[in-house]
């Protein structure tokens, strides 16, 4: 294990108009290491990945990257080629909605070629290889890498977005509700495969969810957010087992068993 | 050798949704453990043995004092250490094991068992290896072996969850009620790996209700007091 | 009488300037053009006018057109590779009255040609300017809707969504299915529709002697392909740019290395294959090759 944190976040903040998103945001995400942030809708967690992500510029702050080549980049001032090239290469993002992170018009196999081919992989023979292990790598039928998104079931769609992800072996995904609006059933099998695969490819990863159960599920450590501010850190186990602040304990209590 | 220092240990728990009302639960409580030894906890309900293994394992949050705890030959403090740090020491040094398994959804029984071990870096097959060998002898059918315990009946979930505490051979193991509910010929196979654990050298905490198991494990037995509740 | 310069420029409407555009109009398209040129593949915008004629009929290349037009230019217009066909009669009509320059049929005559989805077969040369009519610039435009972002993309070459366009018409049909508007990377550096030509033309945009003009009157964007410059068909290694292929040659000239299209002659089946360019097929005629349904040559019937 390399000691070095692979993202350092420090300050940030991100306010829209008078309403205050993200405040003073610091925190360190190590190799391999799941992060949960969990907090009600509102807390500013969503907005807090989006910047981290270089979706929404951050109003201060820095978020250092350490890059797979060894350099330090800050992502909140860093040009946009760079940030854009990281965030398909070393970088994932599985969203919510597999229609928002998914192209929907095309089929499993192109969606998952897609980053391959961003960085120049041109053989179309071995671009369906790739997405053909793949898909049994997130246990999906390979015959149906011709079939469009929209016939998949909701689960299958996430497992899809992850393999789309996954593909160019990021160092850093980020996950937003990747379970939510998910059956319980659907919901196991996907956080069974996301703890898996993290585990395997060694991949860190930031998980958004209000679900607690997923991120005891999922997450080595957590930070609880409310109004835009981190009000508790720490190991999962120790936040859900012996909350401290007032909204954890809170938001524990309101759980019916996790 | 020394493998678990406690000292001044302190811990209040504030209740934010009644008010605030303050529980402490250990005050300035000491232990030392080391390898080859079998503490027991002893005192009475709500003496906060179970808060103080809990600590132990950096699952609660200690308001003051140290809990040092041997990990690659030297002593950590494991009371506000980062989290990567806690589970490094969980990873390869501290075992826990309560009668309450957590069950990971879809995970087959002789994975979760050598989950622990493969951690460690244990190749799969051997430890799978030793996953069969202990639930072999905690008498778990091999026909459920494939399968998740979700569905399992808590006696067999409970020796699921002490197969998985046993088969990585931490050098501290911290046993919450390891024996509870089980019948007398698994209790036996119980107290036979902790006492073979010891013996290995493992440091040992123990909270055992039961006397009969507790004479047969102990070397020293630690008492606890229970605090009066302060606003 | 091939060129037609029966139309002196005494024969223009009055009042109108010449090719129609006012001269600032012309000088903003023009410098929108040098821009082009310099930046090859690059859409430049341009403030483009209303054209007497609705947009979707060319009304781009018309701007272009009148921007570059000089009176010693012979015009000659091709819609589908034919100059008879009522976008081109009435384009070569307009100009004809707004600058009463002389018009051609023959593609070796011609200075200026503007086009409607075809390449004309001959291959020009350095003094010759050719004009496409596109309707929609933006090769990525299906993929991503969002403009802001398609020059996001452009600016930062990424392009690599372009092929899985391409990966799903092979996955879908076996091969890349793109049969016009093929998508090329212009210069090494920016992707560019072709307009809607069809792909057995894309190739002869590569390395041109001739300047080539691309000019998009609703999405108000001009670019440009300059002479020499390397203009490549995306493909994959596994399943390279091919050109479509005919079962027969044209049955007018015989030609077997020019662009078809397939007439239909009855009801019961029978079809006939023929030039799309009626120029070339006519100069083939006239040199004396014949197909197999061709009618003997007019001067030969005559004896």
């Amino acid at each position: 294990m390399i000691d070095m944190p692979l993202l350092s976040v420090e300050g940030l903040s991100k306010s829209f108009g008078r309403q205050v998103a993200c405040r003073d945001i610091s925190f360190e995400l190590w190799p391999g290491e799941v992060l949960g942030i969990v907090g009600e809708s509102g807390s500013g967690k969503s907005t807090l990945l989006n910047c981290i992500a270089g979706r929404i510029a951050v109003d201060g702050g820095k978020i250092l990257y350490r890059t797979a080549a060894g350099d330090i980049v800050d992502l909140a001032t860093a040009l946009e080629s760079r940030k854009r090239h990281l965030m398909r290469t070393e970088w994932g993002f599985v969203q919510q909605h597999a229609r928002d992170g998914l192209r929907m018009n095309f089929s499993a196999g192109a969606n998952i070629g897609e980053r391959l081919m961003a960085l120049g992989r041109k053989h179309y023979g071995s671009l369906r290889d790739t997405a053909l292990e793949w898909m049994a790598a997130v246990e999906m039928p390979g015959e149906r890498i011709d079939d469009l998104p929209r016939s998949f079931s909701g689960g299958m769609q996430q497992r899809l977005q992850i393999a789309r992800n996954l593909v160019t072996r990021p160092r850093i995904v980020l996950m937003d509700e990747p379970t939510g609006g998910l059956d319980v059933s659907v919901q196991a099998r996907l956080l069974d495969l996301i703890r898996r695969l993290v585990q395997d490819y060694n991949v860190a990863a930031i998980v958004v969810t209000h679900d607690l159960g997923v991120a005891r599920l999922l997450a080595h450590r957590l930070m609880v957010m409310r109004h835009g501010e981190v009000v508790e850190t720490g190991l999962t186990d120790q936040l859900l087992d012996d909350p401290q602040h007032a909204y954890t304990q809170l938001l524990v209590s309101s759980v019916l068993s996790v | 050798m020394e493998m678990i220092r406690v000292e001044n240990l302190e811990k209040t728990f504030t209740l934010h949704l009644r008010g605030g009302v303050a529980l402490p639960v250990l005050r300035d409580t000491s232990l030392s453990v080391s390898a080859g030894e079998c503490v027991t906890l002893h005192g009475p309900s709500g003496a906060g043995k179970s808060t103080l293994l809990r600590s132990i394992y950096g699952n609660y949050r200690p308001q003051g004092g140290r809990i040092l705890l041997r990990h690659d030959g030297e002593l950590v403090d494991i009371v506000g250490a980062q989290p990567r740090v806690v589970l490094d020491i969980r990873k390869r040094t501290l075992g826990y094991v309560t009668q309450f398994l957590r069950v990971i959804p879809r995970v087959a029984t002789l994975d979760i068992v050598a989950e622990p071990l493969i951690a460690r870096g244990v190749l799969a097959e051997a430890a799978r290896e030793r996953a069969r060998l202990l639930l072999s002898q905690l008498q778990v059918p091999e026909k459920m072996w494939s399968l998740p315990p979700a569905t399992f009946s808590g006696g067999e979930q409970q020796r699921i969850n002490i197969a998985r505490g046993f088969a990585a051979e931490y050098p501290i193991l911290l046993l919450d009620e390891p024996t509870a509910s089980l019948d007398d010929h698994n209790r036996k196979i119980v107290i036979n790996l902790i006492n073979d654990a010891r013996e290995r050298g493992a440091a040992i905490v123990a909270i055992v209700h039961d006397a009969e198991t507790r004479a047969a494990i102990t070397t020293r037995l630690l008492p606890l007091q229970a605090l009066g509740a302060a606003a | 009488m091939t060129i037609q310069q029966s139309y002196a420029a005494t024969a223009t409407v009055a009042g109108y300037n010449f090719a129609f555009l006012d001269e600032q109009t012309k000088r903003m398209i023009r410098r929108a053009i040098l821009k082009a040129v310099a930046i090859p593949g690059y859409q430049v915008p341009f403030g483009s006018r209303e054209m007497p004629l609705p947009y979707g009929w060319g009304t781009g290349g018309m701007q272009v057109t009148a921007a570059v037009i000089g009176k010693n230019d012979v015009l000659k217009v091709i819609d589908q590779g034919a100059d008879d066909t009522t976008n081109a009669v009435s384009i070569r009509r307009f100009f004809t009255r707004m600058t009463g320059v002389a018009t051609t049929e023959k593609t070796r005559e011609a200075t200026l040609i503007q086009t409607r989805h075809r390449v004309p077969e001959m291959p020009l040369t350095e003094n010759q300017i050719l004009v496409y009519q596109v309707p929609i610039p933006e090769p990525l435009r299906w993929l991503e809707p969002r403009e802001s972002e398609t020059r996001k993309m452009h600016a930062l070459s990424e392009y690599g969504v372009m092929h899985v366009k391409l990966y799903e018409d092979i996955s879908r049909h076996g091969h890349i299915s793109t049969a016009y508007d093929y998508p090329v990377m212009v210069n090494g550096r920016y992707l560019m529709r072709c307009s809607p030509i069809p792909k057995f033309d894309t190739p002869k945009l590569h390395m041109n002697a001739a300047l080539q003009l691309f000019g998009a009157g609703r999405e108000k964007r001009i670019y440009a392909v300059p002479p020499y410059t390397e203009v490549k068909p995306l493909d994959f290694e596994d399943h390279p740019f091919q050109i479509e292929r005919w079962p027969e040659t044209c049955a007018l000239c015989n030609a077997e290395d020019s662009f078809l299209d397939e007439v239909i002659l009855d009801d019961r089946g029978g079809r006939m294959f023929v030039c799309s360019d009626t120029d070339y097929c006519s100069e083939r005629q006239a040199a004396g090759h014949r197909g197999r349904m061709a009618a003997p040559y007019k001067e030969e019937a005559a004896q």
